[in-house]
């Protein structure tokens, strides 16, 4: 799923290594370094999402929040924070947040977040991702071949969603498990064999296909 | 007997005038122990119903009752005072001074009557007035005097009837005589007036009242001036012949008193007779035969009470008595 | 210093009975004093009397002393005990009449009564004397009366007054105790009210002290107002401070995981991409410490100063299970909560919401993927939430000691963790009045069980 954000977080280090990690994914990121730059992105352009910090050079987030929500602009926020979870909790909630998130994060984990606030809103994707005879809904996490339909597990669908936005393209079973298991050192490359195997009897019916490059790693064949 | 100084010589009122001693009784208990030595001025024949029961309660104690007159009693106990245990006595002025001189032992278990009993040593046991007592016949016909002043106007009335027959108390040598004497003269100035119709009458001196009692039985007295009544009512034989009178203005009364001696060694059987004394005093009314006055029978209304008080010290001055009993000569004496 | 604390009210109640005391004691030996001095002087005014009354009695006449003692020259010396009096009568230093032995040598005429206390007969007597001239020819003629009393019934009058002054004395005393023990009583009660005043307060409860109090309180009650203010600021100052550093810190470990992700996506050389991976491991584990320091100074503070308020437990579980969902599914993990309606208690929420997070927190580490995650509320027998999964359970040997500080479980290498969730969740227990339990599952999987 290809996202639009805008970040709104005053420290441009921290914005640039997220926009270059975004970009990785095959996302669109703006950056606003203060609140107001943030409006001026908001009324020039259409987000599918909010990345918002709390302490800004121009203010608190909490009133921008307010007055997003006042606006009645209804992207969705999801704030950055990097205070303890406790204290900063009923307020953002209270005022309109989304969701948030302590820094430093997982991206899987943001992007996790973000399925379930967008699941939450509208309940499906505006853009399926299609190939060939499949489509994968990557915020209700449907697979759809002719006329079934197929609930996916959320690491089935993650592992989809990496295939199918790079048709054509070998990913090493290192890169998966980093991707699939957050960096964990204890899951072997063989674990990700399992999950492989499931995508492969999901999309049997469809026309394409999952190949194994020995030595290299798996990629998505359409047709 | 051996102990005893029998005839003591001392100086009273500037006579020489022999101490001694008038009767002596042992009255013996059951079982007799301790015998108690009483000195008294009560003639041993009254005073017997009351030892006897005494006696009857106490039997291991005996009684050695000696009698003197009250003036001698003061004598024979500063002459010998370690010759006695208990003092009885009607002359209360003389015991007065003896509890005073510090002769009489305190007795703090005793409790006498409020105002029968001084510095708890010296205890009055009975009420006896002081009256007049006339021979019947001589005033058959007559008016019965009732005061003094009566009797003062029957004397004058008929004096050549009454000459020589009349008597009183030598107060030189009696000492209750003595008492009633100067306690008459502090009440009343009619005291002085009737002595002097009693001198001009030429009075009859006595130094005992039971003298008296027999000189009025026989006739020879007519009329018998500050005796006691018990005295005379006390006697059968003269009982029908007298009339006792207890004078109407007023009676001067005293307190039969008893005391015990500082130096007895019979602490305990004084202190019994002492009891037995006082509780005769109040029950005695209900006793047939008890020879004296009790306290308890007294209406005290019609009394005029001596009371045991340091007063009493004041006649007994050296000084004193010199000036009353020159009074009294001069008024008695011709 | 050191030393036993000392009482203010001990020290206030006896100084004032010790006061009392003396006072009593003072107030006896004055009445007793000034009694015997009256009693004294009353005996010697009637002693004087009767012998001014002798006295004048006394004539001379042809040259003799004529001596009419009145009657009441004596018995005016007549007392309730009955005491013994002597004269003595003398022209110059002849004895006239009387008791000699009370007879004096040195006559002095013109000078007023003298009184003396002396032994007469073996005891002790007053002695009231006086001299006169007395006219007459050829020379007037000396005459000394002397009067003495014993003392017995100036001894009963006193031994009176002093049992009642001693029986005035001890109420007094009694009195003047029962108001001493009040009064400290009444004047330290403004603070103990200061006192349970500020003990009442809650933990965040800075105010100054505005109650009204006594004069002598005023500066103790300045400075414990002054350092409130300082605390409020200092506090308020930390607090910030903390939040600051926590953003200083979190923000940059934030630009170092997003940045070793992206080199992690684009290089392929295996050392390198250990190296990376290990770079982010240990900047997870670093927030996540550094999280759960700060969760459990918070819930150290607050169990402290335990603050409760109605809540309901399910509410409570039922916001983690949303927050948490996302991270639960990343995982392939269901997390289910399960309840029959409200369990209200009184309690700390955020306590509580910290305990549960971090039981769950630790089930999500140690589960196995596809597992599920079960959180049950239940009100009976009483409160409990209980937080199952099905991963590999505690170690049988180290369920002791588990909770206790950074200890964390044998089997649990590899996972990143503090070891600090089971603690925080033992001591919101026991700042509770509660227990936590551990156990194992007997068909696998670890039991947590927070009883309140």
């Amino acid at each position: 799923m290809r996202m639009k954000y805008l970040l709104i977080e005053d420290n441009t280090e921290l914005a640039a290594a997220l926009c270059d990690r975004m970009r990785l994914d095959g996302h669109v990121m703006d950056h606003a370094a203060t609140l107001s730059e943030g409006a001026d992105f908001l009324r020039v352009g259409e987000y599918d999402l909010i990345l918002l910090d709390i302490m800004l050079p121009d203010g608190d987030g909490r009133r921008f929040l307010e007055r997003h929500r006042a606006q009645a602009n209804d992207t969705p926020v999801i704030v950055l924070t990097a205070r303890s979870e406790v204290s900063d909790r009923v307020g953002m909630l209270d005022l309109g947040a989304d969701d948030y998130l302590t820094k430093p994060f997982d991206h899987a984990e943001l992007q996790a977040r973000c399925r379930a606030v967008l699941r939450r809103r509208t309940g499906s994707a505006q853009t399926v991702i299609r190939r060939g005879t499949a489509a994968l809904d990557p915020v209700a996490s449907v697979l759809t071949i002719g006329d079934t339909e197929v609930t996916l597990r959320n690491r089935e669908l993650r592992l989809l969603e990496l295939f199918m936005n790079a048709p054509g393209q070998i990913f090493s079973k290192g890169k998966l498990v980093d991707r699939l298991f957050s960096y964990d050192d204890t899951v072997t490359e063989n674990a990700i064999e399992v999950y492989v195997g499931r995508l492969r009897k999901h999309l049997e019916p469809s026309s394409v296909t999952i190949s194994t490059h020995r030595g290299l790693g798996y990629r998505l064949d359409d047709g | 007997m051996r102990n005893l100084a029998f005839v003591i010589f001392g100086l009273w009122a500037g006579l020489v005038h022999a101490a001694e001693l008038e009767d002596r009784r042992l009255f013996e208990g059951a079982a007799g122990q301790v015998t108690l030595r009483v000195l008294s001025s009560t003639d041993t024949d009254i005073f017997a119903p009351i030892l006897d029961g005494f006696l009857e309660r106490n039997p291991t104690i005996d009684i050695d009752y000696a009698v003197a007159g009250s003036a001698d009693i003061v004598t024979l106990i500063s002459d010998c005072p370690d010759c006695f245990d208990v003092v009885i006595s009607s002359a209360m002025d003389l015991q007065l001074k003896l509890a005073n001189d510090g002769l009489a032992r305190r007795l703090p278990g005793l409790n006498g009557a409020p105002g029968s009993q001084w510095r708890q040593s010296l205890f009055g046991f009975t009420l006896e007035p002081a009256t007049v007592v006339l021979n019947r016949e001589a005033f058959a016909g007559r008016d019965v005097p009732e005061t003094r002043q009566e009797l003062i106007e029957a004397l004058r009335a008929d004096p050549e009837h009454f000459r020589g027959k009349l008597g009183t108390y030598d107060v030189r040598l009696s000492g209750l005589g003595y008492l009633f004497a100067t306690q008459d003269a502090r009440t009343s100035e009619t005291y002085w007036r009737l002595m002097e119709v009693f001198g001009n009458l030429d009075a009859q001196l006595y130094c005992c009242s039971g003298d008296m009692i027999d000189d009025l039985a026989r006739g020879d007295l007519f009329v018998a001036y500050n005796v006691l009544g018990s005295y005379a009512s006390s006697r059968p034989e003269t009982r029908d012949k007298v009339a006792i009178i207890t004078p109407r203005d007023f009676a001067t009364t005293m307190m039969r008193t008893v005391l015990v001696l500082d130096s007895t060694t019979r602490e305990a059987a004084a202190t019994a007779l002492v009891g037995h004394l006082i509780s005769g005093a109040w029950t005695a009314q209900d006793r047939p035969g008890y020879p004296l006055p009790s306290i308890g029978a007294a209406d005290p209304s019609l009394l005029n009470v001596v009371s045991l008080e340091p007063g009493l010290l004041v006649y007994l001055d050296r000084l004193k008595r010199q000036l009353f009993l020159g009074a009294w000569s001069s008024a008695l004496v011709r | 210093m050191t030393g036993r604390p000392w009482s203010l009210r001990r020290r206030l109640t006896l100084t004032l009975i010790g006061g009392a005391a003396v006072l009593a004691i003072l107030f006896y030996l004055v009445v007793r004093t000034y009694a015997q001095q009256i009693a004294q002087q009353s005996q010697d005014r009637i002693l004087e009397a009767s012998v001014t009354s002798l006295l004048d009695a006394a004539v001379v006449r042809d040259g003799q002393i004529e001596l009419d003692v009145p009657y009441a020259a004596f018995s005016m010396l007549d007392t309730a005990a009955d005491d013994r009096v002597f004269y003595a009568i003398q022209q110059g230093n002849e004895f006239l009449s009387g008791y000699d032995g009370l007879a004096l040598d040195d006559a002095d005429p013109g000078a007023g009564p003298i009184f003396a206390t002396r032994a007469f007969q073996g005891t002790q007597v007053r002695v009231a004397r006086l001299t006169r001239n007395l006219p007459a020819s050829p020379r007037p003629v000396l005459l000394t009366v002397s009067v003495a009393q014993t003392r017995d019934s100036l001894a009963g009058t006193l031994w009176t007054i002093s049992v009642n002054a001693a029986v005035f004395g001890a109420a007094f005393f009694l009195l003047a105790a029962g108001m001493a023990l009040w009064t400290s009583a009444s004047t330290l009660r403004p603070l103990g009210q200061i006192a349970a005043s500020v003990a009442r307060r809650g933990p965040g409860d800075l105010r100054p002290v505005i109650r009204p109090v006594p004069l002598e309180l005023s500066p103790l009650v300045a400075s414990f107002n002054s350092l409130m203010t300082r605390l409020s600021h200092s506090l308020t100052q930390s607090e910030t401070f903390i939040a600051e550093a926590a953003h200083r810190v979190r923000t940059p470990l934030a630009t170092v995981r997003s940045h070793a992700e992206a080199t992690l996506m684009r290089v392929d050389k295996d050392e390198n991409r250990q190296a990376l991976r290990s770079m982010i491991r240990a900047i997870d584990e670093s927030s996540r410490a550094a999280g759960q320091l700060l969760d459990h100074a918070m819930v150290t503070f607050r169990s402290d100063q335990l603050e409760t308020q109605d809540v309901d437990l399910v509410t409570i579980c039922s916001e983690i299970v949303d927050r948490l969902t996302p991270v639960a599914e990343m995982m392939d993990l269901e997390l289910g909560l399960q309840s029959d309606g409200p369990v209200p208690v009184r309690a700390d929420p955020i306590l509580i919401q910290n305990a549960v997070r971090n039981l769950v927190d630790n089930a999500l580490k140690y589960s196995a993927a596809e597992g599920a995650i079960q959180i049950t509320v239940t009100a009976r027998p009483s409160p409990t939430i209980t937080v199952t999964d099905q991963g590999i359970g505690f170690p049988q040997t180290e369920m002791a000691s588990l909770s206790q500080r950074f200890q964390r479980g044998d089997n649990a290498k590899g996972t990143v963790g503090s070891g600090l969730g089971l603690t925080i969740a033992k001591d919101v227990a026991e700042a509770h009045g509660g227990r936590l339990e551990l156990r194992n599952m007997e068909a696998g999987g670890a039991c947590a069980i927070l009883h309140l």
